[in-house]
Order: C-alpha cells, then structure tokens, then sequence
C-alpha cells in the first residue's frame, strides 16, 4: 500500500457505513446495502466479491452516482474522494466526477459504448468535455488509447463502430475509453465474466499492466475467487447486503476467520485436483437468503455450521481482530477454521 | 475399457446461411465439424470449449435435438442418426438433457407432480397409482421432498429448480444423459451442491453422462474422460487426470494455463494467446487453431490435422506435438 501521502492524507476513496434502499414496491423496500465500509489507495486493486443479491453490484452504482433513479437512493453513511463527499453530489457534478475522476467498466461492453458512433468519436468526446483538449488532439489520444489496450491497427480502428469489433475487442475499446481521462479509480463490475477464459487472460494481464503503468486504484467487483487470487491485493466479502469480511488477498484465501467466506473457499473445485484423489466438495447447505426476509441475527447463521443460539438473536458487529482482517462474526475468537482442500 | 455405450463418428452439424435476393444459401457455419469421441457405459465424459467450439451443437446433435449435417451416433451399435422417428421414439426414453437455465426449461404453470409425471405418461411407463409414488422417490433422490410436489417452478430457488431438471431426467430412468453447462448459472456456494449430487447420482445409478461445461475446474472434477473443442473440431481427448497433468495440444495448453487458480501468488507461466476465436462461418485452413497457435508453422494451415494416439487413451490433433 502506497504510505508516502502522510498518515493525515484520507484514503483515494472512502466508503463509510454506507446504506443504499431499493424501492420494491409502493409499500417495500429493501436495504441492498447495509453499512458497508471500505477504502482504496492508489495503486492497489480491491475486490468486492459476492454471491448474487450480496449487494457488489449496488456498492458500486452507489458510488458511481448510477442507481436507478425511481427505485434506489443511498440513505445513509458516506463515499469519500480524497476527502470529498461525493455521495450527496448533482447529476451534473457526479458527471464530471465520472470518467474524469472514476472511470468504470462492465460486464457487458455495449453497456458503456454507444451503437451509433464510432468508437474513436466517443473516447475524443469524453477527452473534449473532461479536459478542455481540441479534437485533433482528443483524436490522437483515441489512437493512443487504442494502441495502449492492445487494439492492432489503432489509427484505423479509430473509426469502427462498436459492432464491427469482436467481443474481446469492444471490452478493449471500453477500457480504453474508461481509461482515456487518466481517473484515479477504476471501477470494474464483472468486467471479465461474460469472456472466454483464454479472453480474460489476456483482459485480467491489461488491466495489470496499465494498472503500473498509470497507477490507478481499482475496485474490481467479482462472484469469481480465481479471479480474485490473481488481482486483488485486498478483499471484501459480502454477503446479503454486509461486509462480513475483509483481509488481505493472502489471508482471506489461506486463513479465512468468518465461516462464510471459509465455506466458499471449500465449495470451488480446483482445477488440478484430480491428479490427487478427487475430494466431495464441501457445499454450503441452503441458499442465500433474499432481502425481504432476512433471517434474524447473523444473516448467515442458517446456514453457519457453527451457529449458535447467540447468533440466531444478536446481529455481529464488523470486527478487526488485530492480524489484519475485518469480521462479522460472533463465534471468530474461538473458530479454527478448515478451508478444506489442501493446496 | 468397456464396450462403448454411445459412439459418435465424424459428426457434422453445419448451419446453413441465407442472402441475397432469393434466400439461397451462400454459406454454412461449421458448428461440429468431424467429430468422433466414444463414451462407456457408467463413464462421465466432459466436453470443453470455450463460446463458438460447438459443444453445444454437439450435445443436441447427437440428441438428435438437431439434425445432423452428416456422420453417425451409435448407441449401443444401432445408428440412431438413421432411424425413422418411430423407431427413435424408444431412444429418445433412454437419452435425456439436463439444460444450463432450469427455469427457461420448466413450464412456469406445472407443478413439479406434473413436472415429474409428464415424462412418465409420455413414454407410458407405469400407471397413474405408480407416478405418484415415482415422483416422490425422485424428489428425494435430488434432495427435495414430497412437501415440494405441489409447487410451481417459480416458488424454488436456482439451485432447487436444478434439481428439478435433473429429477425431470431421471424419471424416465434413462441410459445417457446430456448436461448442458447444468451448474454455469449457479451462485459458488450452490454450485457445489448440485455437482455434489450429479456425483451422488453417477455413483448410485452408474449413470453415463456428457458433461458439457466451459468452466475447467467443475469439468475436471466430475468427469472421467475430457475431449476438448475449439472452433467445431475436437483437439484432444484424455482421462480427466492425464488431461491436466499432461496436456499435449497447445490449445489444451493454452486453456488450462488462462483459468484463475484460487491461491492468491501462485503465478503460472501462461501460454498467451493472440487475438479472438475466428468465425466458424470462415475456418482457418488446416489446423483451426493454427492463427492463434504459439507453435504454428507453415505446414499447419495445409494440413488438417488427425487425432492420433499421444499416450495411453489420450488422443491429439497437433502435428507439432510429440
């Protein structure tokens, strides 16, 4: 982690406490994030990972300013850039802050580029609005840009449509326009999840090496753990709409304290494994439990082995235990826990 | 090994493209294109590939869910690819599918009694008293009750819905069964669940099965044998353990070196691959992998290359490799 800002710099960006509601219907509503905290610096890569309905997808709008309008608003807490309370922002003003301050990605590219214009018309357009450059120059930033995400032919390309590019392509080009401003924070939701694994390989080794290159954070939002082995540097897991744990990427998968992401560890099957005797999968029985009937206590402990009567009526706090990791679990001090698949 | 319960043999799905003025066909996309694997009885094979290998096709292919282009399908020696439709109706009892989204293929207005019994009245297997009592035993096979029969596909969860497809499979007590991506669209922690029980059940019914998956860990870990696709044609084919200790294709090479490894530090030499599947409209010449391929040479777009024995059941489509 990057330390040489000061320990009185805030942290790039801060979420605290955070509450997002969701509006079901007239008279329902759901609270799709609640009290969520975390920080990024510069440099480092964040992976907020979850099952569905964990609340990932909505920590991220939230901090984007993107939640349907209609249906979600943040109803507490507060998302800080360097400082700056963003959460409580204008359209306007949180369009400035995106694209030239966050940049974002999605699991499906068409969702950030635009049909009807070329791909190199739309990175210029953004440069023009964000940084005030003339349009030859916001052209050959477009080119550079191309060329920097690995697109062959990039003074050519400049002028393709998105649907003349190939799936892997257009995630480039979206990476490309994500990136064109230089944002200190990427925000990457599933950026990976609709590609070949051959595809993502080569989407996960780029977003590394512009990562060194230009020194970015990034929150990558992801339901996928081999993923995050390979780029976090810290951890979030969520699930049903909390924080249940937090650590470094070498501790959350070697030493996991909540019985959650422990279970989740010994759910995967590894690849490799057979060449061993292949092993039962330690499954997690029952499912994830749905926002309008969340069960009392700890949102887990129906399907926590180690559940007791304590966690069935009291709700844990989000705890450090003083070797690095964040926990919501009553029972941590005393669980030893067995990820289950030796490596 | 023994004897084979389906043998496929240079199957070929190609889909015709229509243009111009009168509609003609102006191309085909080469989905499957020459592919011959075997399956033994009570052996779970897994077929890999990444989008546009046609382990999709296949399977339906080989269903017959598809027609085929050409090429036979042997169960059990008879050529059920040239059947009339009413012989092939005794074979469609022995062959079920297991889909990818158990929702879009359960009818949101049957309860899992009719869910379950349909099948049963359609190839008249029992009386009415029976089905009952059959579908019971099926729910409980799968790890649901009796309490579910009256329930609508809706009121289930994803993985619960899962299991209702397999259920839906089984009751017919079929020979072979295809499961297209069954788990793909499940959360991690239910994931686990449902090949928990596809491994239950292979080991309690002996159950035969074509296990088509993308995802590299899951495949590995329920199947005994994997052939692997990539662009309509089959590049390798090996036992589950040999295939990753031993991998011969350099496509095979290449796959399982791009999986994420659950073990943060763990850094892999990867065989980086350059550029985009092509269109199977337009293969390659020769070898179809060979635009991508870091071993490629001049002779692999002449020749279109012949799986040949590399090792001891293992199979390899590369004229590069030893």
């Amino acid at each position: 982690m990057d330390r040489t800002r000061g320990t009185e710099a805030p942290p790039l960006l801060e979420v605290r406490d955070l509450q997002t509601t969701f509006d079901l219907s007239k008279t329902l509503s759901v609270r799709a994030v609640d009290g969520v905290s975390f920080s990024v610096e510069a440099g480092e890569t964040l992976a907020i990972v979850g099952e569905s309905g964990s609340g990932k997808s909505v920590t991220s709008l939230s901090i984007m300013g993107l939640l349907p309008k209609e249906a979600g608003r943040i109803t507490g807490g507060s998302i800080r850039l360097d400082g700056r309370e963003i959460s409580a922002l204008s359209d306007v003003e949180m369009r400035e802050i995106r694209g030239r301050e966050i940049g974002m990605i999605f699991q499906e590219p068409m969702t950030s580029l635009n049909p009807v214009h070329t791909v190199g018309r739309q990175i210029a357009e953004m440069v023009v609005r964000h940084t005030g450059m003339s349009r030859a120059a916001a052209r050959r930033r477009a080119i550079e840009m191309l060329d920097l995400v690995g697109i062959p032919e990039p003074g050519r390309r400049v002028d393709t449509y998105p649907h003349e590019m190939s799936g892997g392509m257009r995630q480039r080009a979206m990476i490309a326009m994500a990136l064109s401003c230089e944002p200190r924070i990427l925000i990457a939701d599933e950026p990976t999840t609709a590609l070949d694994v051959t595809i993502q390989a080569q989407m996960l080794e780029l977003m590394d090496d512009l990562q060194k290159r230009l020194g970015m954070a990034i929150v990558f939002i992801t339901h996928d753990l081999g993923v995050v082995a390979e780029v976090a540097d810290r951890v979030v897991v969520m699930y049903a709409a909390q924080v249940v744990e937090t650590a470094r990427v070498e501790d959350i998968f070697r030493t996991p304290r909540m019985p959650y992401t422990a279970g989740l560890m010994a759910s995967i099957p590894r690849l490799g494994a057979s060449s061993a005797r292949k092993r039962r999968l330690k499954a997690i029985p029952g499912t994830v439990p749905a926002l309008t009937s969340l069960p009392e206590g700890c949102r887990f402990h129906p399907r926590c082995a180690f559940a007791t009567d304590l966690c069935r009526s009291a709700v844990p706090a989000l705890e450090a235990t003083g070797d690095g990791h964040m926990i919501r679990c009553a029972r941590w001090r005393e669980l030893t826990l067995d990820v289950g698949q030796a490596s | 090994m023994t004897a084979p319960l389906l043998e496929v043999d240079r199957l070929c799905k190609y889909f015709p493209i229509h243009g111009g003025l009168l509609r003609r066909v102006v191309n085909h996309v080469r989905a499957v294109d020459d592919v011959s694997f075997s399956i033994g009885a009570g052996e779970v094979v897994g077929l890999v590939g990444e989008s546009g290998s046609g382990k999709t096709t296949a399977g339906r292919t080989i269903l017959r869910l598809e027609k085929a282009t050409s090429g036979a399908v042997r169960f059990r020696g008879t050529n059920i690819m040239a059947l009339p439709a009413s012989e092939m109706r005794a074979y469609r009892r022995k062959m079920q599918i297991i889909f990818q989204d158990p929702y879009a293929s359960l009818n949101p207005r049957e309860k899992v009694r009719e869910v379950l019994t349909h099948p049963l009245r359609l190839h008249r297997i029992g009386n009415r008293a029976d089905h009952e009592d059959r579908a019971i035993s099926l729910l409980e096979k799968v790890g649901l009750s009796r309490d579910h029969l009256d329930r609508f596909p809706h009121e289930f969860s994803g993985g619960q819905r899962q299991r209702i497809g397999i259920a839906r499979a089984l009751a017919v007590e079929p020979d072979f069964i295809v499961a297209d991506e069954p788990v793909s669209a499940l959360d991690v922690s239910i994931q686990a669940q449902v090949i928990n029980l596809l491994d239950d059940l292979k080991t309690d019914l002996d159950l035969t099965m074509l296990f088509i998956a993308h995802d590299l860990g899951v495949v590995e870990h329920i199947c005994d044998r994997i052939v692997v696709m990539y662009l309509g044609r089959v590049m390798e084919i090996a036992s589950a353990a040999d295939l990753y200790a031993r991998p011969n294709h350099p496509y095979t090479q290449a796959l399982l070196s791009a999986v994420p490894i659950p073990e943060p530090g763990r850094r892999r030499t990867r065989v980086a691959l350059r550029g985009d599947i092509p269109s199977p409209i337009d293969p390659p010449s020769g070898c179809v992998f060979r635009t991508r391929c870091p071993m490629a040479i001049a002779d692999c777009a002449r020749v279109v290359p012949e799986l040949r024995k590399v090792g001891e059941g293992h199979l390899s489509a590369c004229i590069r490799t030893t």
